[in-house]
């Protein structure tokens, strides 16, 4: 039992794997399907750039194995947008809330899920629900308005890419 | 970052665990829930299981019940599923706001309360959330079933009184008569996560009165612990009168302060200094929801 085939319904996408127990999540998704807007940023557990949704929950890929996602809904960074970006992409762009851009996908996947569940987050509500995810560039500044700007869009039932 | 190879089994049942756990006793077997700790452990390479065995699927283990007296909930009922559940809110306020502290959003929607309990972190939150809240746990093992209180399931570091071969499959919270007030004040670490220090306090009030006291502080020593000096300071007084400074004063009383937790983080000195203040804290924010002046200043 140390090899499994599986199934990762990722972006929609259906795709059969065969994988070492051992293998993370976060492997299969960069290494085996090539999506690798899914980035690996600590070893801890702690930075959040792994983040992808799983069956409508933002997880941590890198703590999770591949074989435990077996029939799962994944989506990850490059499944959010449709020929538009994402309210939330869209808010980050011109929030200019990123610098290098490594966290990011990270941080626009936790904030689709934060407002998922609550669509108006105050400050501190939104850094309490990016605790997960760590950002060395930007002082995380930028990152909250975004998050702000992609509430006020998304609640205006903005159409995406406006 | 790569953990060693391993066998990986998805059970799906409680009685398929039991004679996995008996087929494998020869090798070293981990249960795999959220696997938010165990998962760690096994990528930094402090942890080398020959077979990770999977419970997380097993309905039977998953999902909060009401019933008159008690709330239930399944050993691998995530976090978030939990903080959904506003009868487990009202029946255990203390343990419900430990639950919503744990972590961060992409752990809560993993990580389970079974898992927690079970793992025994010192600097975990619900160990010293479920003291305070007079937790109950089932524990499923060869010879059948056993229930064990909160206050004699933490043994030490890392140790509960799971052996290496059950499975502990529920976790319960008594509902009471009495008004209860709680909640949870931690001492976050800036880079883990972890309590540094965390007090959960829960007080039953009857006619203005506290009848009932029930305080747990993670982070502190090598497991949970009651603060019962901090109880007894409590039990019995209006809850007009009753000082969160005084409360504050006696954390440590009882404590063996020779063996706090010392470490790069935190000097054994300074946590025993955050106990005071967090017991503080816990006391202040408790009272000031119990109070009915509270109503008042509305």
């Amino acid at each position: 039992m140390g090899e499994h085939d599986i199934t990762l319904t990722v972006n929609g996408e259906k795709h059969s794997l065969t994988v070492e127990s051992r293998k993370l999540l976060v492997h299969a998704l960069r290494d085996d399907l090539g999506l690798t807007g899914t980035n690996v940023g600590c070893e801890s557990t702690l930075c959040g750039a792994c983040t992808v949704h799983l069956d409508g929950d933002a997880v941590k890929s890198c703590t999770m194995f591949a074989v435990q996602a077996d029939e799962a809904d994944i989506t990850t960074i490059e499944g959010l947008a449709d020929e538009t970006l994402h309210p939330v992409q869209a808010s980050f762009e011109v929030e200019h809330g990123l610098q290098c851009g490594y966290c990011t996908p990270g941080m626009v996947m936790v904030a689709t899920d934060l407002l998922s569940e609550n669509p108006d987050p105050d400050d501190d509500e939104i850094r309490e629900g990016i605790e997960g995810n760590l950002c060395r560039c930007t002082g995380y500044q930028n990152i909250v308005r975004a998050v702000e700007t992609a509430a006020a869009r998304m609640d205006d039932g903005a159409v995406e890419g406006d | 970052m790569f953990p060693d190879e391993f066998d990986y089994y998805r059970a799906n049942t409680v009685e398929e665990t039991r004679e996995l756990l008996t087929e494998f006793a020869d090798q070293e077997v981990e249960l795999l829930a959220g696997g938010h700790s165990l998962i760690p452990t096994m990528k930094s390479g402090l942890a080398s299981p020959d077979i990770l065995m999977d419970i997380s699927e097993i309905d039977a283990l998953s999902g909060v019940s009401v019933a008159e007296d008690v709330v239930r909930m399944g050993a691998v009922t995530s976090y978030a599923d939990l903080l959904e559940h506003g009868a487990l809110e009202a029946a255990a306020p203390a343990f419900y706001s430990a639950v919503d502290h744990v972590g961060d959003r992409q752990v809560r929607n993993r990580g389970t309360v079974g898992g927690n309990l079970a793992h025994a972190d010192p600097a975990a939150d619900l160990p010293g959330a479920a003291l305070a809240a007079d937790a109950t746990v089932t524990i499923v093992g060869q010879d059948g079933e056993r229930r064990v209180s909160a206050d004699d399931l933490f043994l030490g570091m890392y140790m509960t009184d799971v052996g290496p071969d059950e499975i502990l499959t529920e976790v319960t919270v008594p509902r009471v008569d009495a008004a209860v007030a709680g909640t949870y004040a931690k001492k976050a670490s800036p880079s883990s996560g972890y309590a540094m220090v965390g007090v959960a306090v829960r007080l039953e009030v009857v006619e203005g009165e506290i009848e009932r006291a029930r305080v747990g502080a993670s982070g502190v020593l090598d497991c949970g612990i009651r603060l019962e000096a901090v109880e007894d300071v409590l039990t019995g007084t209006a809850i007009t009168d009753a000082d969160p400074t005084a409360a504050g004063d006696v954390a440590l009383d009882g404590i063996d302060e020779t063996m706090i937790l010392s470490d790069a983080q935190a000097s054994a000195e300074f946590r025993g200094a955050l106990l005071e203040t967090y017991t503080e804290r816990a006391v202040a924010a408790v009272l000031e929801d119990a109070r009915p002046e509270s109503a008042v200043a509305d």
